[in-house]
């Protein structure tokens, strides 16, 4: 038997591994990404230096305009690596801000490279209070006929108020790596036990909040794989699919939502949902790889994009 | 506060709220007209079957009645936890919420909330943090998470955390603190059903919550930085309202 030869390997940078500017770099037009409030300016959160803790200046996140294919575009994207991309006073007005931008400026999208876990406890209350701006300033730009776009592959996921702001978007684009939600495995464990989830259990973390479950869920509205470079073929694809703020597509919504209850409301494990949802073999989607998961869950997925 | 004698001191022309499953819902009477209360009670934890009932109602009251006040009422520990919640997807039902929020703000219903229990997080963010106007009365408490969670997470030891608290709107627990960032009015004073018909009769504006937060001095910099990064004139801002 011949051994086939090793897979050529594909120039790739992984989404995940990538810092913030370099994700944001790598998904807009080259060389067009300027910086809005950039690290320059040194703007940092006075409210870290009692915890001991050293600013950033940037404070964890890029907002910048650029292009996407030739096409005026906004963008921020948050910095794991500082604080889990936390949002804090600072942080979330500088997302604020670039919606109102948006409002004014009608770019032909937002795109918000989430990678946070919600609220900086070190700033609790104006966290919170930013987070809630920032939902009005999505859903505003929106109304203002500008797609916001999500896009979800950062090792911190995008949980807390992050998860509902990323649904608060038009779309989201996730990476099978990527986690969404609210409360995140480790805060379900502290406040109700490791019976109810252990977050230990990479696999169950993985199949309740992971890429893939979300996408056959519909939360999601693309799923690709881990590379910078299909984030931007996913958010281009979605640049002129927005999700109009009106009465019948929010009835359509709850009508989707409504049902994913009734059918899913007692499945036990996202195992269970998928078989539920007439995934076939649902023990084997865990090893598949974006393209082929997409093909293998067509029938299955629910949602209507 | 108790909800019952909320409803009592802010309708006494009359209500038909019900109160089943933690849900505030029906119409009441004010001296300005018919408005539609939505809310919770009893600190209710808002899980997937509350989040999609409170947008059921919102819907339900932008296609039956259009262009009714609505009365947001806030009593809420925050979001549901649990796995069954997040494995559904919890943070798109509450996604959905604040869109159907945003939907009747949209189609020109007025949008007044008033928080008299708790209000934390998940609970808050999607329906009472999106009113037009976020007003209290007595026994209001927002907060973000208990201090000794906190102190856990951040390995700060509580007794520093309380003197941290004392010193800065931002980690304290109630509403005094988030009356000074910006983001709810101060306590109204009985007689409360006056204090709703002034709430009712203010026209709508656009989110200035950063900017009452740097007047009021607990919130430094959220205007200032928005404003910097917004670019434009400040002062130029309108409401947005393309559907409105």
């Amino acid at each position: 038997m011949t051994a086939l030869p090793p897979p050529v390997p594909v120039a790739r940078s992984s989404y995940r591994e990538s810092n913030a500017r370099r994700r944001l770099a790598g998904l807009l037009d080259p060389g067009s990404l300027e910086d809005l409030l950039g690290p320059a300016e040194r703007v940092t959160s006075p409210h870290l230096e009692p915890f001991g803790i050293p600013a950033a200046f940037d404070d964890g996140v890029v907002v910048a305009a650029g292009r996407l294919d030739g096409r005026a575009v906004l963008a921020a994207s948050q910095e794991g690596g500082f604080m889990g991309g936390a949002v804090g006073e600072v942080h979330g007005a500088k997302l604020l801000g670039l919606l109102r931008r948006a409002e004014r400026e009608r770019p032909a999208a937002v795109l918000l490279l989430v990678d946070s876990g919600g609220v900086r406890l070190q700033e609790a209350n104006a966290g919170l209070v930013a987070i809630s701006e920032v939902m009005r300033g999505v859903l505003a730009a929106r109304a203002a006929g500008v797609p916001v776009i999500a896009l979800v592959g950062g090792g911190w996921g995008c949980f807390g108020g992050m998860g509902i702001v990323a649904r608060c978007c038009d779309a989201i684009v996730m990476s099978e790596e990527g986690r969404l939600g609210l409360s995140g495995p480790d805060v379900i464990e502290a406040t109700c036990g490791v019976e109810e989830l252990d977050a230990s259990d990479r696999g169950l973390v993985w199949r309740t909040y992971g890429g893939k479950h979300r996408y056959l869920l519909g939360e999601a509205d693309r799923i690709v794989e881990d590379d910078v470079a299909a984030f931007r073929v996913a958010a281009l694809e979605l640049l002129d699919a927005p999700r109009p703020l009106t009465l019948e597509a929010l009835a359509r919504e709850h009508a989707h939502l409504a049902a994913r209850l009734e059918a899913f409301g007692a499945s036990a494990d996202a195992l269970d949902l998928w078989r539920a949802a007439g995934a076939a073999e649902p023990e084997r989607l865990p090893m598949l790889d974006a393209a082929t998961f997409r093909g293998a869950v067509e029938a299955a997925r629910r949602g209507d994009r | 506060m108790t909800a019952p004698e909320l409803l009592a001191e802010l309708f006494p022309g009359g209500h038909a709220v019900r109160g089943e499953g933690g849900l505030l819902l029906g119409p009441a009477r004010t001296g300005a007209g018919e408005v539609a209360v939505v809310g919770t009670h009893g600190g209710l934890e808002v899980g997937v079957e509350a989040a999609l009932a409170l947008a059921a109602e919102l819907l339900r009251i932008v296609r039956e009645h259009p262009g009714r006040p609505i009365v947001v009422l806030v009593d809420s520990r925050g979001q549901r936890m649990s796995r069954r919640d997040e494995l559904l997807g919890l943070n798109g039902y509450l996604g959905h919420l604040a869109a159907c929020v945003e939907l009747a703000r949209r189609r020109g219903h007025p949008l007044v909330a008033i928080v008299y229990g708790d209000a934390v997080s998940g609970g808050f963010l999607p329906l009472g943090f999106m009113a037009d106007a976020i007003h209290a009365v007595e026994g209001a408490n927002p907060w973000v998470m208990s201090p000794t969670a906190m102190s856990r997470v951040t390995k700060v030891p509580l007794e520093r955390l309380r003197e941290l608290a004392d010193a800065s709107p931002l980690l304290a627990p109630g509403l005094e603190p988030f009356v000074r960032l910006g983001a709810i009015e101060p306590a109204w004073t009985p007689p409360l059903a006056a204090a709703l018909e002034a709430a009712l009769a203010r026209p709508p504006r656009p989110d200035r919550r950063a900017e009452e937060g740097l007047a009021r001095g607990g919130r430094r910099l959220a205007a200032v930085v928005a404003a910097r990064v917004a670019g434009g004139a400040p002062a130029a801002r309108e409401p947005s309202g393309s559907g409105r």
